[in-house]
Protein backbone atom coordinates (compact mmCIF):
# COMPACT_ATOMS: atom_id res chain seq x y z
CA UNK A 1 0.00 0.00 0.00
CA UNK A 2 0.65 3.76 -0.16
CA UNK A 3 -1.17 5.24 2.72
CA UNK A 4 -1.00 3.36 6.26
CA UNK A 5 -3.58 4.74 8.50
CA UNK A 6 -2.73 3.91 12.25
CA UNK A 7 -5.96 3.76 13.75
CA UNK A 8 -6.33 4.48 17.78
CA UNK A 9 -8.53 2.31 20.08
CA UNK A 10 -11.23 4.41 22.16
CA UNK A 11 -12.64 1.69 24.28
CA UNK A 12 -13.12 -0.59 21.29
CA UNK A 13 -14.13 1.80 18.89
CA UNK A 14 -12.44 3.33 16.34
CA UNK A 15 -10.98 6.84 17.59
CA UNK A 16 -12.73 9.98 16.03
CA UNK A 17 -9.36 11.57 14.89
CA UNK A 18 -9.05 7.73 13.12
CA UNK A 19 -11.91 8.42 11.07
CA UNK A 20 -10.95 12.16 10.40
CA UNK A 21 -7.51 10.12 9.01
CA UNK A 22 -9.62 7.79 6.59
CA UNK A 23 -10.80 11.10 5.09
CA UNK A 24 -7.53 12.46 4.83
CA UNK A 25 -6.01 9.06 3.30
CA UNK A 26 -9.21 8.84 0.82
CA UNK A 27 -8.36 12.33 -0.38
CA UNK A 28 -4.77 11.64 -1.11
CA UNK A 29 -5.39 8.69 -2.75
CA UNK A 30 -7.79 10.06 -4.74
CA UNK A 31 -5.46 12.40 -6.40
CA UNK A 32 -2.41 10.96 -6.59
CA UNK A 33 -3.72 7.32 -7.36
CA UNK A 34 -2.96 5.27 -4.13
CA UNK A 35 -3.75 2.56 -2.19
CA UNK A 36 -4.92 2.66 1.38
CA UNK A 37 -4.25 -0.04 4.56
CA UNK A 38 -5.43 0.96 7.98
CA UNK A 39 -3.54 -0.71 11.04
CA UNK A 40 -5.39 -1.83 13.93
CA UNK A 41 -3.52 -2.98 17.25
CA UNK A 42 -4.35 -4.31 20.39
CA UNK A 43 -6.68 -6.16 22.68
CA UNK A 44 -9.95 -4.88 20.76
CA UNK A 45 -7.73 -5.42 17.17
CA UNK A 46 -11.21 -7.59 16.13
CA UNK A 47 -13.87 -5.23 17.12
CA UNK A 48 -11.85 -2.08 15.51
CA UNK A 49 -10.90 -4.37 12.07
CA UNK A 50 -14.56 -4.70 11.42
CA UNK A 51 -15.37 -0.70 12.10
CA UNK A 52 -12.88 -0.19 10.01
CA UNK A 53 -13.41 -2.58 7.41
CA UNK A 54 -16.73 -0.83 6.30
CA UNK A 55 -15.21 2.14 4.82
CA UNK A 56 -13.35 2.48 1.30
CA UNK A 57 -9.77 1.28 1.51
CA UNK A 58 -7.79 -1.19 0.53
CA UNK A 59 -7.20 -3.56 3.59
CA UNK A 60 -6.89 -3.27 7.29
CA UNK A 61 -3.84 -5.27 8.95
CA UNK A 62 -5.19 -6.94 12.10
CA UNK A 63 -1.68 -7.24 14.42
CA UNK A 64 -2.69 -8.83 18.10
CA UNK A 65 0.10 -9.32 20.64
CA UNK A 66 0.31 -10.17 24.31
CA UNK A 67 2.53 -6.68 24.75
CA UNK A 68 -0.19 -4.32 22.90
CA UNK A 69 -2.80 -5.29 24.94
CA UNK A 70 -2.34 -2.31 26.62
CA UNK A 71 -0.47 0.76 25.56
CA UNK A 72 2.84 1.65 26.04
CA UNK A 73 5.11 3.74 24.50
CA UNK A 74 7.51 1.28 23.32
CA UNK A 75 5.90 -1.30 22.53
CA UNK A 76 3.40 0.78 20.24
CA UNK A 77 6.32 2.49 18.81
CA UNK A 78 8.04 -0.73 18.34
CA UNK A 79 5.27 -2.28 16.62
CA UNK A 80 4.35 0.19 14.01
CA UNK A 81 8.37 0.69 12.96
CA UNK A 82 8.27 -2.90 12.42
CA UNK A 83 4.51 -3.09 10.38
CA UNK A 84 6.26 0.17 8.22
CA UNK A 85 9.66 -1.35 7.79
CA UNK A 86 7.42 -4.35 6.44
CA UNK A 87 5.01 -2.90 4.22
CA UNK A 88 7.40 -0.30 3.33
CA UNK A 89 4.07 2.83 2.59
CA UNK A 90 5.13 5.96 1.48
CA UNK A 91 2.96 7.71 4.31
CA UNK A 92 1.69 6.43 7.53
CA UNK A 93 -1.07 8.86 8.50
CA UNK A 94 -2.18 9.51 12.42
CA UNK A 95 -4.70 11.78 14.26
CA UNK A 96 -2.94 13.91 16.11
CA UNK A 97 -3.79 12.82 19.55
CA UNK A 98 -2.13 12.72 22.81
CA UNK A 99 -0.82 9.06 22.68
CA UNK A 100 0.64 9.75 19.08
CA UNK A 101 2.02 12.49 20.70
CA UNK A 102 3.82 10.27 23.15
CA UNK A 103 4.99 7.58 20.67
CA UNK A 104 5.29 8.34 17.30
CA UNK A 105 8.23 10.54 17.75
CA UNK A 106 9.93 7.56 18.91
CA UNK A 107 9.23 5.94 15.15
CA UNK A 108 10.29 8.87 13.74
CA UNK A 109 13.86 8.73 15.65
CA UNK A 110 14.38 5.02 15.53
CA UNK A 111 13.88 5.32 11.55
CA UNK A 112 15.18 8.12 10.85
CA UNK A 113 12.32 9.17 9.24
CA UNK A 114 10.30 12.81 9.61
CA UNK A 115 7.27 13.32 11.51
CA UNK A 116 5.21 16.41 9.94
CA UNK A 117 3.01 16.87 12.77
CA UNK A 118 -0.79 18.66 13.76
CA UNK A 119 -1.48 19.07 10.13
CA UNK A 120 -4.48 21.56 9.12
CA UNK A 121 -4.28 21.10 5.45
CA UNK A 122 -2.31 18.94 2.72
CA UNK A 123 -1.77 20.22 -1.00
CA UNK A 124 -0.13 18.70 -3.93
CA UNK A 125 3.04 20.44 -5.29
CA UNK A 126 4.02 18.33 -8.11
CA UNK A 127 4.67 14.84 -6.87
CA UNK A 128 5.45 16.09 -3.52
CA UNK A 129 2.06 17.16 -1.28
CA UNK A 130 2.89 19.97 0.92
CA UNK A 131 1.36 19.51 4.78
CA UNK A 132 -0.08 22.78 6.34
CA UNK A 133 1.25 23.33 10.58
CA UNK A 134 -0.31 26.13 12.77
CA UNK A 135 3.11 27.93 14.20
CA UNK A 136 3.46 29.97 16.74
CA UNK A 137 0.38 28.93 18.30
CA UNK A 138 -2.22 29.43 15.26
CA UNK A 139 -1.17 32.62 14.66
CA UNK A 140 0.69 31.70 11.63
CA UNK A 141 0.44 29.24 9.17
CA UNK A 142 3.71 26.75 7.93
CA UNK A 143 3.46 25.20 4.47
CA UNK A 144 5.96 22.01 5.50
CA UNK A 145 7.85 19.60 3.33
CA UNK A 146 9.79 16.84 3.81
CA UNK A 147 13.08 16.22 1.84
CA UNK A 148 12.78 12.51 2.30
CA UNK A 149 12.04 9.88 0.45
CA UNK A 150 9.68 8.60 2.86
CA UNK A 151 8.01 6.45 4.72
CA UNK A 152 6.92 9.40 5.74
CA UNK A 153 5.02 10.20 9.52
CA UNK A 154 2.00 12.43 8.82
CA UNK A 155 -0.81 13.78 11.57
CA UNK A 156 -3.47 15.33 11.16
CA UNK A 157 -5.19 17.96 13.66
CA UNK A 158 -8.11 17.16 15.38
CA UNK A 159 -11.23 18.61 12.22
CA UNK A 160 -8.75 19.09 9.54
CA UNK A 161 -11.05 16.40 7.38
CA UNK A 162 -14.05 15.46 8.59
CA UNK A 163 -15.50 11.68 9.79
CA UNK A 164 -18.86 12.52 7.42
CA UNK A 165 -16.79 12.53 4.30
CA UNK A 166 -15.20 9.23 4.87
CA UNK A 167 -16.55 6.67 1.56
CA UNK A 168 -17.64 3.93 2.76
CA UNK A 169 -16.25 0.08 1.17
CA UNK A 170 -15.59 -3.16 2.34
CA UNK A 171 -12.29 -4.46 2.69
CA UNK A 172 -10.13 -7.12 3.58
CA UNK A 173 -8.71 -8.14 6.61
CA UNK A 174 -4.77 -9.65 6.78
CA UNK A 175 -3.06 -10.32 10.31
CA UNK A 176 0.26 -9.46 10.43
CA UNK A 177 3.06 -10.22 12.88
CA UNK A 178 5.99 -8.75 14.55
CA UNK A 179 8.86 -9.16 17.18
CA UNK A 180 8.34 -8.25 20.51
CA UNK A 181 9.38 -8.88 23.94
CA UNK A 182 8.93 -7.77 27.42
CA UNK A 183 12.86 -6.65 27.54
CA UNK A 184 11.72 -3.86 24.96
CA UNK A 185 9.05 -2.51 27.13
CA UNK A 186 10.39 -0.03 29.51
CA UNK A 187 7.42 1.72 31.15
CA UNK A 188 4.91 -0.05 33.50
CA UNK A 189 1.34 1.95 33.38
CA UNK A 190 -1.32 2.63 35.81
CA UNK A 191 -5.16 2.88 34.86
CA UNK A 192 -6.20 6.05 33.72
CA UNK A 193 -8.20 8.52 36.00
CA UNK A 194 -10.10 11.56 36.73
CA UNK A 195 -9.29 14.20 39.14
CA UNK A 196 -12.15 15.13 41.56
CA UNK A 197 -14.28 17.63 39.65
CA UNK A 198 -15.64 19.67 42.45
CA UNK A 199 -19.04 20.22 41.40
CA UNK A 200 -18.18 22.67 38.66
CA UNK A 201 -20.41 21.29 35.77
CA UNK A 202 -19.46 23.32 32.49
CA UNK A 203 -20.80 21.25 29.85
CA UNK A 204 -24.46 22.30 31.28
CA UNK A 205 -24.16 25.68 31.35
CA UNK A 206 -26.35 27.70 28.85
CA UNK A 207 -23.70 30.90 29.49
CA UNK A 208 -19.83 30.94 29.55
CA UNK A 209 -17.97 33.92 30.56
CA UNK A 210 -13.94 32.42 29.93
CA UNK A 211 -11.13 34.52 31.02
CA UNK A 212 -7.68 34.19 29.27
CA UNK A 213 -4.53 35.22 30.07
CA UNK A 214 -5.25 38.94 28.56
CA UNK A 215 -6.77 39.50 32.12
CA UNK A 216 -3.36 40.19 33.43
CA UNK A 217 -3.49 39.35 36.83
CA UNK A 218 -4.81 37.77 39.76
CA UNK A 219 -6.44 40.72 41.65
CA UNK A 220 -8.66 41.09 37.82
CA UNK A 221 -10.13 37.71 37.81
CA UNK A 222 -13.28 38.82 40.07
CA UNK A 223 -14.06 41.41 37.48
CA UNK A 224 -14.66 37.90 35.35
CA UNK A 225 -16.88 36.72 37.76
CA UNK A 226 -19.06 39.86 38.54
CA UNK A 227 -19.91 39.58 34.82
CA UNK A 228 -20.97 36.12 34.95
CA UNK A 229 -22.86 36.84 37.65
CA UNK A 230 -24.80 39.67 35.98
CA UNK A 231 -25.69 37.48 33.27
CA UNK A 232 -26.29 34.59 34.52
CA UNK A 233 -23.53 32.57 33.45
CA UNK A 234 -20.88 30.39 34.71
CA UNK A 235 -16.95 31.40 34.85
CA UNK A 236 -14.79 29.32 32.98
CA UNK A 237 -11.26 29.91 31.68
CA UNK A 238 -8.32 28.79 29.45
CA UNK A 239 -5.27 26.82 30.74
CA UNK A 240 -2.38 29.79 31.76
CA UNK A 241 -5.23 30.77 34.32
CA UNK A 242 -5.68 27.49 35.87
CA UNK A 243 -1.53 26.93 35.68
CA UNK A 244 -1.20 30.01 37.22
CA UNK A 245 -3.45 29.17 40.03
CA UNK A 246 -6.14 31.53 39.66
CA UNK A 247 -8.80 29.44 38.93
CA UNK A 248 -8.83 25.67 39.89
CA UNK A 249 -8.14 23.15 37.14
CA UNK A 250 -12.15 22.30 37.32
CA UNK A 251 -12.59 25.83 35.04
CA UNK A 252 -10.20 24.54 32.28
CA UNK A 253 -11.61 24.46 28.37
CA UNK A 254 -9.95 22.59 26.10
CA UNK A 255 -8.28 19.66 25.38
CA UNK A 256 -7.21 19.01 28.82
CA UNK A 257 -10.07 20.32 30.88
CA UNK A 258 -14.06 20.21 29.58
CA UNK A 259 -15.66 20.42 26.17
CA UNK A 260 -18.55 22.36 26.05
CA UNK A 261 -21.22 24.42 23.73
CA UNK A 262 -23.09 26.75 25.41
CA UNK A 263 -25.62 29.46 23.84
CA UNK A 264 -22.91 31.96 24.49
CA UNK A 265 -19.10 31.84 24.81
CA UNK A 266 -17.49 34.96 25.88
CA UNK A 267 -14.31 34.87 25.33
CA UNK A 268 -12.37 37.01 27.66
CA UNK A 269 -8.28 37.67 26.84
CA UNK A 270 -8.15 34.15 24.95
CA UNK A 271 -5.96 33.98 21.99
CA UNK A 272 -7.57 30.81 20.23
CA UNK A 273 -4.93 28.51 20.52
CA UNK A 274 -5.96 24.93 19.13
CA UNK A 275 -6.18 23.30 22.50
CA UNK A 276 -8.19 25.76 23.62
CA UNK A 277 -10.55 26.05 20.61
CA UNK A 278 -11.69 22.20 20.76
CA UNK A 279 -12.91 22.39 23.62
CA UNK A 280 -15.06 25.59 22.82
CA UNK A 281 -15.65 25.79 19.06
CA UNK A 282 -19.29 24.00 19.29
CA UNK A 283 -20.81 26.73 21.32
CA UNK A 284 -23.77 28.66 19.27
CA UNK A 285 -22.37 31.90 19.80
CA UNK A 286 -18.73 32.66 20.29
CA UNK A 287 -18.08 36.43 21.44
CA UNK A 288 -14.46 37.30 21.50
CA UNK A 289 -13.07 40.35 23.16
CA UNK A 290 -9.14 40.55 22.36
CA UNK A 291 -6.91 43.77 22.38
CA UNK A 292 -4.99 42.12 19.51
CA UNK A 293 -7.34 42.09 16.14
CA UNK A 294 -4.73 39.11 14.42
CA UNK A 295 -5.61 37.18 17.30
CA UNK A 296 -6.84 33.41 16.13
CA UNK A 297 -9.81 33.63 18.02
CA UNK A 298 -11.22 36.18 15.81
CA UNK A 299 -11.65 33.11 13.10
CA UNK A 300 -14.18 31.40 15.32
CA UNK A 301 -15.75 34.08 16.73
CA UNK A 302 -19.29 35.19 15.56
CA UNK A 303 -18.88 38.28 17.48
CA UNK A 304 -15.65 40.13 17.70
CA UNK A 305 -14.22 43.84 19.74
CA UNK A 306 -10.76 44.98 19.21
CA UNK A 307 -10.31 45.99 22.64
CA UNK A 308 -9.55 46.22 26.30
CA UNK A 309 -11.36 43.51 28.72
CA UNK A 310 -10.07 45.24 31.74
CA UNK A 311 -11.80 48.63 30.35
CA UNK A 312 -14.99 47.32 28.86
CA UNK A 313 -15.83 44.28 31.28
CA UNK A 314 -16.69 46.22 34.30
CA UNK A 315 -18.67 48.39 31.87
CA UNK A 316 -20.46 45.32 30.87
CA UNK A 317 -21.37 44.28 34.14
CA UNK A 318 -22.70 47.62 35.26
CA UNK A 319 -24.90 47.63 31.73
CA UNK A 320 -26.08 44.41 32.34
CA UNK A 321 -27.73 45.12 36.03
CA UNK B 1 21.71 13.17 40.01
CA UNK B 2 22.33 14.98 36.94
CA UNK B 3 19.77 16.61 34.98
CA UNK B 4 19.31 18.38 31.68
CA UNK B 5 17.27 20.88 30.86
CA UNK B 6 15.94 22.15 27.48
CA UNK B 7 15.39 25.51 27.39
CA UNK B 8 14.17 27.23 23.89
CA UNK B 9 14.17 30.88 23.20
CA UNK B 10 10.57 31.51 21.38
CA UNK B 11 8.96 35.26 20.67
CA UNK B 12 6.88 35.95 23.55
CA UNK B 13 3.04 35.96 23.30
CA UNK B 14 2.47 39.74 23.01
CA UNK B 15 6.00 39.75 20.03
CA UNK B 16 4.76 40.87 16.73
CA UNK B 17 5.87 38.11 14.10
CA UNK B 18 6.92 40.09 11.18
CA UNK B 19 7.37 37.43 8.28
CA UNK B 20 10.43 38.26 6.12
CA UNK B 21 10.27 39.47 2.50
CA UNK B 22 10.49 36.31 0.70
CA UNK B 23 7.97 34.39 3.32
CA UNK B 24 10.49 31.65 4.34
CA UNK B 25 10.31 32.71 8.14
CA UNK B 26 10.64 35.16 10.52
CA UNK B 27 12.17 38.64 10.40
CA UNK B 28 14.11 38.48 13.68
CA UNK B 29 14.33 42.18 14.46
CA UNK B 30 11.64 43.30 16.25
CA UNK B 31 10.79 40.12 18.05
CA UNK B 32 10.84 40.51 21.73
CA UNK B 33 12.20 36.90 22.73
CA UNK B 34 11.37 34.93 26.10
CA UNK B 35 11.84 31.43 27.62
CA UNK B 36 9.19 28.43 26.14
CA UNK B 37 6.66 28.78 28.04
CA UNK B 38 6.82 24.60 29.33
CA UNK B 39 10.71 24.64 29.21
CA UNK B 40 10.25 27.12 32.90
CA UNK B 41 8.11 24.69 34.45
CA UNK B 42 10.50 21.69 33.49
CA UNK B 43 13.83 23.97 34.91
CA UNK B 44 11.60 24.39 38.38
CA UNK B 45 11.29 21.07 38.18
CA UNK B 46 14.98 20.02 37.41
CA UNK B 47 15.79 22.21 40.65
CA UNK B 48 13.01 20.90 42.65
CA UNK B 49 14.76 17.50 42.66
CA UNK B 50 18.08 18.83 42.87
CA UNK B 51 17.29 21.09 46.17
CA UNK B 52 15.02 18.45 47.48
CA UNK B 53 17.99 15.30 47.25
CA UNK B 54 20.54 17.87 48.01
CA UNK B 55 22.59 16.86 45.56
CA UNK B 56 23.29 16.30 41.87
CA UNK B 57 23.86 18.82 39.06
CA UNK B 58 21.04 20.89 36.73
CA UNK B 59 22.70 21.80 33.18
CA UNK B 60 20.45 24.12 31.10
CA UNK B 61 21.30 23.44 27.24
CA UNK B 62 19.84 25.64 24.15
CA UNK B 63 20.13 25.60 20.52
CA UNK B 64 20.21 28.54 18.61
CA UNK B 65 22.04 31.94 17.56
CA UNK B 66 23.87 33.85 20.06
CA UNK B 67 20.75 35.37 21.75
CA UNK B 68 19.60 31.82 23.10
CA UNK B 69 22.25 32.89 25.82
CA UNK B 70 19.87 35.35 27.40
CA UNK B 71 17.36 32.22 28.30
CA UNK B 72 20.59 30.86 29.07
CA UNK B 73 21.67 32.95 31.45
CA UNK B 74 18.20 33.22 32.81
CA UNK B 75 18.38 29.58 33.58
CA UNK B 76 21.57 29.94 35.61
CA UNK B 77 20.09 32.53 37.33
CA UNK B 78 17.39 30.41 38.75
CA UNK B 79 20.16 28.08 40.04
CA UNK B 80 21.10 25.54 36.85
CA UNK B 81 24.64 24.75 37.71
CA UNK B 82 26.11 25.39 34.12
CA UNK B 83 25.24 25.38 30.56
CA UNK B 84 25.49 24.12 27.17
CA UNK B 85 25.11 26.16 24.55
CA UNK B 86 24.78 24.47 21.01
CA UNK B 87 25.39 27.42 18.45
CA UNK B 88 23.89 27.34 15.23
CA UNK B 89 23.28 30.43 12.85
CA UNK B 90 20.25 29.25 10.63
CA UNK B 91 17.27 31.15 11.82
CA UNK B 92 14.46 28.54 10.03
CA UNK B 93 15.40 25.41 11.87
CA UNK B 94 12.09 23.65 11.79
CA UNK B 95 13.09 20.04 11.66
CA UNK B 96 12.70 18.49 14.91
CA UNK B 97 14.35 14.93 13.87
CA UNK B 98 17.75 16.76 12.76
CA UNK B 99 17.63 19.43 15.90
CA UNK B 100 17.54 16.15 18.33
CA UNK B 101 20.43 14.68 16.53
CA UNK B 102 22.61 17.79 17.19
CA UNK B 103 21.22 17.63 20.86
CA UNK B 104 21.98 14.10 21.25
CA UNK B 105 25.43 14.15 19.69
CA UNK B 106 26.40 17.34 21.96
CA UNK B 107 25.19 15.41 25.54
CA UNK B 108 25.76 11.80 24.74
CA UNK B 109 28.89 11.74 26.98
CA UNK B 110 27.38 13.76 29.80
CA UNK B 111 25.18 10.46 30.69
CA UNK B 112 22.22 12.49 32.42
CA UNK B 113 19.97 10.42 34.46
CA UNK B 114 17.33 12.76 33.36
CA UNK B 115 16.69 15.00 30.75
CA UNK B 116 13.75 17.47 31.36
CA UNK B 117 12.14 19.43 28.17
CA UNK B 118 9.07 21.13 27.33
CA UNK B 119 6.30 19.18 25.72
CA UNK B 120 6.30 21.70 22.88
CA UNK B 121 7.61 24.87 21.46
CA UNK B 122 5.65 28.16 21.52
CA UNK B 123 6.88 28.64 17.78
CA UNK B 124 7.34 25.53 15.91
CA UNK B 125 4.94 23.89 17.92
CA UNK B 126 6.54 19.95 16.98
CA UNK B 127 6.14 18.23 20.40
CA UNK B 128 8.72 15.82 19.75
CA UNK B 129 12.22 17.00 20.55
CA UNK B 130 12.21 15.55 24.68
CA UNK B 131 11.09 12.41 23.08
CA UNK B 132 13.86 12.17 20.19
CA UNK B 133 16.22 12.67 21.84
CA UNK B 134 15.58 10.12 24.66
CA UNK B 135 14.92 7.48 22.39
CA UNK B 136 18.45 8.44 20.30
CA UNK B 137 20.21 8.24 23.65
CA UNK B 138 18.34 4.57 24.92
CA UNK B 139 16.40 6.04 27.72
CA UNK B 140 12.76 5.71 28.85
CA UNK B 141 10.54 8.76 27.57
CA UNK B 142 7.48 9.88 28.99
CA UNK B 143 5.26 13.24 27.38
CA UNK B 144 3.12 15.16 29.18
CA UNK B 145 4.33 15.10 32.85
CA UNK B 146 1.77 16.59 35.46
CA UNK B 147 4.11 15.58 38.61
CA UNK B 148 7.37 13.28 39.28
CA UNK B 149 8.05 11.39 41.88
CA UNK B 150 11.60 10.15 42.07
CA UNK B 151 13.22 7.34 44.12
CA UNK B 152 15.71 4.61 44.03
CA UNK B 153 16.62 4.84 40.02
CA UNK B 154 13.07 4.94 39.40
CA UNK B 155 11.09 7.82 38.05
CA UNK B 156 7.30 8.12 38.33
CA UNK B 157 5.95 10.68 35.94
CA UNK B 158 1.45 11.60 36.45
CA UNK B 159 0.71 11.84 32.72
CA UNK B 160 -1.66 14.43 31.25
CA UNK B 161 -4.15 12.23 29.09
CA UNK B 162 -7.41 13.70 26.98
CA UNK B 163 -10.35 14.79 28.46
CA UNK B 164 -9.00 15.60 32.09
CA UNK B 165 -7.68 12.38 32.75
CA UNK B 166 -4.17 11.17 34.01
CA UNK B 167 -2.36 7.68 34.18
CA UNK B 168 0.55 7.11 36.50
CA UNK B 169 3.53 5.34 34.50
CA UNK B 170 7.04 4.34 35.95
CA UNK B 171 10.22 3.95 34.19
CA UNK B 172 13.80 3.35 35.15
CA UNK B 173 16.48 6.12 35.05
CA UNK B 174 18.05 7.37 32.53
CA UNK B 175 14.54 8.89 31.30
CA UNK B 176 13.70 11.42 29.21
CA UNK B 177 10.48 13.29 29.81
CA UNK B 178 8.52 16.17 28.30
CA UNK B 179 6.92 18.22 30.57
CA UNK B 180 3.17 20.06 30.88
CA UNK B 181 2.43 23.81 31.70
CA UNK B 182 1.48 23.71 35.28
CA UNK B 183 3.00 20.98 37.42
CA UNK B 184 4.80 23.31 39.62
CA UNK B 185 5.46 26.55 40.68
CA UNK B 186 8.18 28.45 38.36
CA UNK B 187 10.51 30.82 40.43
CA UNK B 188 11.92 34.43 39.92
CA UNK B 189 15.42 34.42 39.51
CA UNK B 190 16.88 36.51 42.86
CA UNK B 191 19.44 38.82 42.59
CA UNK B 192 21.83 37.12 43.97
CA UNK B 193 20.99 34.30 41.27
CA UNK B 194 21.35 36.84 38.83
CA UNK B 195 24.51 38.31 40.02
CA UNK B 196 26.37 34.14 40.29
CA UNK B 197 24.73 33.76 37.15
CA UNK B 198 28.07 35.93 35.47
CA UNK B 199 30.11 33.42 37.05
CA UNK B 200 28.60 29.94 35.70
CA UNK B 201 30.15 28.31 32.60
CA UNK B 202 28.69 28.14 29.42
CA UNK B 203 30.19 25.33 27.50
CA UNK B 204 29.88 26.13 23.77
CA UNK B 205 29.33 23.50 20.86
CA UNK B 206 29.78 24.31 17.16
CA UNK B 207 28.19 21.28 15.34
CA UNK B 208 28.88 20.46 11.90
CA UNK B 209 26.77 19.96 8.92
CA UNK B 210 23.70 18.03 9.29
CA UNK B 211 20.84 16.30 7.44
CA UNK B 212 17.31 18.49 7.07
CA UNK B 213 14.36 15.80 7.19
CA UNK B 214 11.86 18.90 6.73
CA UNK B 215 11.68 22.02 6.31
CA UNK B 216 9.17 25.61 6.20
CA UNK B 217 8.52 26.22 2.95
CA UNK B 218 6.58 29.43 3.68
CA UNK B 219 4.88 31.17 6.69
CA UNK B 220 2.03 33.22 6.05
CA UNK B 221 -1.39 34.54 8.18
CA UNK B 222 -3.78 32.35 7.99
CA UNK B 223 -7.02 33.60 5.64
CA UNK B 224 -10.24 33.50 7.90
CA UNK B 225 -13.27 32.42 6.63
CA UNK B 226 -15.72 32.85 8.74
CA UNK B 227 -18.11 36.17 8.84
CA UNK B 228 -17.53 37.76 12.31
CA UNK B 229 -19.19 40.57 13.00
CA UNK B 230 -16.96 43.63 14.16
CA UNK B 231 -18.18 45.58 17.17
CA UNK B 232 -16.52 48.69 16.95
CA UNK B 233 -17.08 52.25 18.86
CA UNK B 234 -16.07 53.76 22.53
CA UNK B 235 -15.86 51.95 24.70
CA UNK B 236 -19.45 53.11 26.05
CA UNK B 237 -20.60 51.98 22.64
CA UNK B 238 -18.96 48.79 21.97
CA UNK B 239 -20.99 47.77 25.68
CA UNK B 240 -24.27 49.50 24.09
CA UNK B 241 -24.14 47.07 21.58
CA UNK B 242 -23.05 44.12 22.80
CA UNK B 243 -26.21 44.01 25.03
CA UNK B 244 -28.34 44.81 21.73
CA UNK B 245 -26.57 41.89 20.47
CA UNK B 246 -27.50 39.58 23.56
CA UNK B 247 -30.59 40.54 23.98
CA UNK B 248 -31.87 40.65 20.34
CA UNK B 249 -29.72 38.37 18.21
CA UNK B 250 -28.09 36.08 20.78
CA UNK B 251 -31.06 35.93 22.33
CA UNK B 252 -28.89 35.13 26.03
CA UNK B 253 -30.74 38.05 28.06
C1 LIG C 1 -1.08 19.16 24.91
C2 LIG C 1 -1.60 20.52 25.24
C3 LIG C 1 -2.79 20.62 25.92
C4 LIG C 1 -3.33 21.86 26.21
N1 LIG C 1 -4.55 21.92 26.82
C5 LIG C 1 -5.16 23.12 26.95
C6 LIG C 1 -6.50 23.22 27.46
O1 LIG C 1 -7.15 22.22 27.80
N2 LIG C 1 -7.05 24.44 27.54
C7 LIG C 1 -6.39 25.59 27.17
O2 LIG C 1 -6.97 26.67 27.26
N3 LIG C 1 -5.13 25.52 26.71
C8 LIG C 1 -4.50 24.32 26.60
N4 LIG C 1 -3.22 24.28 26.13
C9 LIG C 1 -2.47 25.54 25.96
C10 LIG C 1 -2.79 26.28 24.67
O3 LIG C 1 -1.92 25.81 23.65
C11 LIG C 1 -2.56 27.80 24.82
O4 LIG C 1 -1.25 28.04 25.28
C12 LIG C 1 -3.55 28.46 25.77
O5 LIG C 1 -4.88 28.09 25.43
C13 LIG C 1 -3.40 29.95 25.70
O6 LIG C 1 -4.24 30.55 26.65
P1 LIG C 1 -4.67 32.08 26.52
O7 LIG C 1 -5.38 32.29 25.23
O8 LIG C 1 -5.39 32.44 27.76
O9 LIG C 1 -3.26 32.85 26.57
P2 LIG C 1 -2.42 33.56 25.43
O10 LIG C 1 -2.24 32.68 24.26
O11 LIG C 1 -1.24 34.15 26.08
O12 LIG C 1 -3.38 34.73 24.95
C14 LIG C 1 -3.70 35.85 25.71
C15 LIG C 1 -4.55 36.75 24.81
O13 LIG C 1 -5.03 37.87 25.56
C16 LIG C 1 -4.96 39.03 24.76
N5 LIG C 1 -4.88 40.15 25.69
C17 LIG C 1 -3.84 40.49 26.50
N6 LIG C 1 -4.18 41.56 27.25
C18 LIG C 1 -5.46 41.90 26.92
C19 LIG C 1 -6.36 42.91 27.36
N7 LIG C 1 -6.04 43.78 28.31
N8 LIG C 1 -7.58 42.95 26.78
C20 LIG C 1 -7.93 42.07 25.81
N9 LIG C 1 -7.13 41.10 25.37
C21 LIG C 1 -5.90 41.00 25.92
C22 LIG C 1 -3.74 38.83 23.88
O14 LIG C 1 -3.86 39.60 22.70
C23 LIG C 1 -3.77 37.31 23.63
O15 LIG C 1 -4.50 37.03 22.44
C24 LIG C 1 -2.64 23.05 25.86
C25 LIG C 1 -1.44 22.95 25.18
C26 LIG C 1 -0.92 21.71 24.87
C27 LIG C 1 0.36 21.66 24.09
N1 LIG D 1 16.40 25.05 19.87
C1 LIG D 1 16.08 24.54 21.06
N2 LIG D 1 16.79 24.87 22.18
C2 LIG D 1 16.47 24.36 23.37
N3 LIG D 1 15.46 23.49 23.57
C3 LIG D 1 14.73 23.12 22.51
C4 LIG D 1 15.00 23.61 21.20
N4 LIG D 1 14.10 23.06 20.36
C5 LIG D 1 13.30 22.26 21.11
N5 LIG D 1 13.68 22.29 22.41
C6 LIG D 1 13.08 21.58 23.55
O1 LIG D 1 12.15 20.64 23.07
C7 LIG D 1 10.83 20.98 23.49
C8 LIG D 1 9.83 20.61 22.43
O2 LIG D 1 10.07 21.33 21.25
P1 LIG D 1 9.31 20.97 19.89
O3 LIG D 1 9.60 19.56 19.60
O4 LIG D 1 9.87 21.95 18.87
O5 LIG D 1 7.86 21.24 20.13
C9 LIG D 1 10.90 22.46 23.86
O6 LIG D 1 9.90 22.80 24.79
C10 LIG D 1 12.31 22.54 24.44
O7 LIG D 1 12.35 22.06 25.77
Amino acid sequence: MDILIVIEDNNGKVHRMGLESITAAQTMAKDRGFSIAALVMGSNADELATQVSNYDIGEVLKLEHDLLSSYSSDGYAEAVKQVVEKESPKYVFFGHTYQVRDYVPKISAKLMKPFLVDNVLMNSDGDDTVFTKQMFNAKLYSDMIAMDEGPLLISFQSAAYSSDNAASGSASVRDVNINLDSSMIKTQSEDPFQEESGGVDLTSAEIIVSVGRGIGKEENVPMAKDLAKAIGGELASSRPVVDAGWLSSTHQIGSSGQSVSPKMYLALGISGAIQHVVGMKGSKNIVAINKDPEAPIFEIADYGVVGDVLEIVPKLSEALE
Amino acid sequence: MKIAVLVKQVPGSDSPLPINSNQSWLDENGISYVMNECDNYALEEALQIKEENDDGEVVVISLGPDRVQKVIREGLAKGADRAIHIQMNSDSIADPLSLATLFADAIRDEKFDLIFSGLQSDDLGMGQTGIIIGEMLGMSTASLAMATELSEGIIKVKRELEAGFFQWVSMSLPASITIQSGLNIPRYPSLKGIMGAKKKEINIVTPGGHDVKQSAKKVYVPQSDKQTVMIEGSVDQIVDKLVEAFRNEIKVI
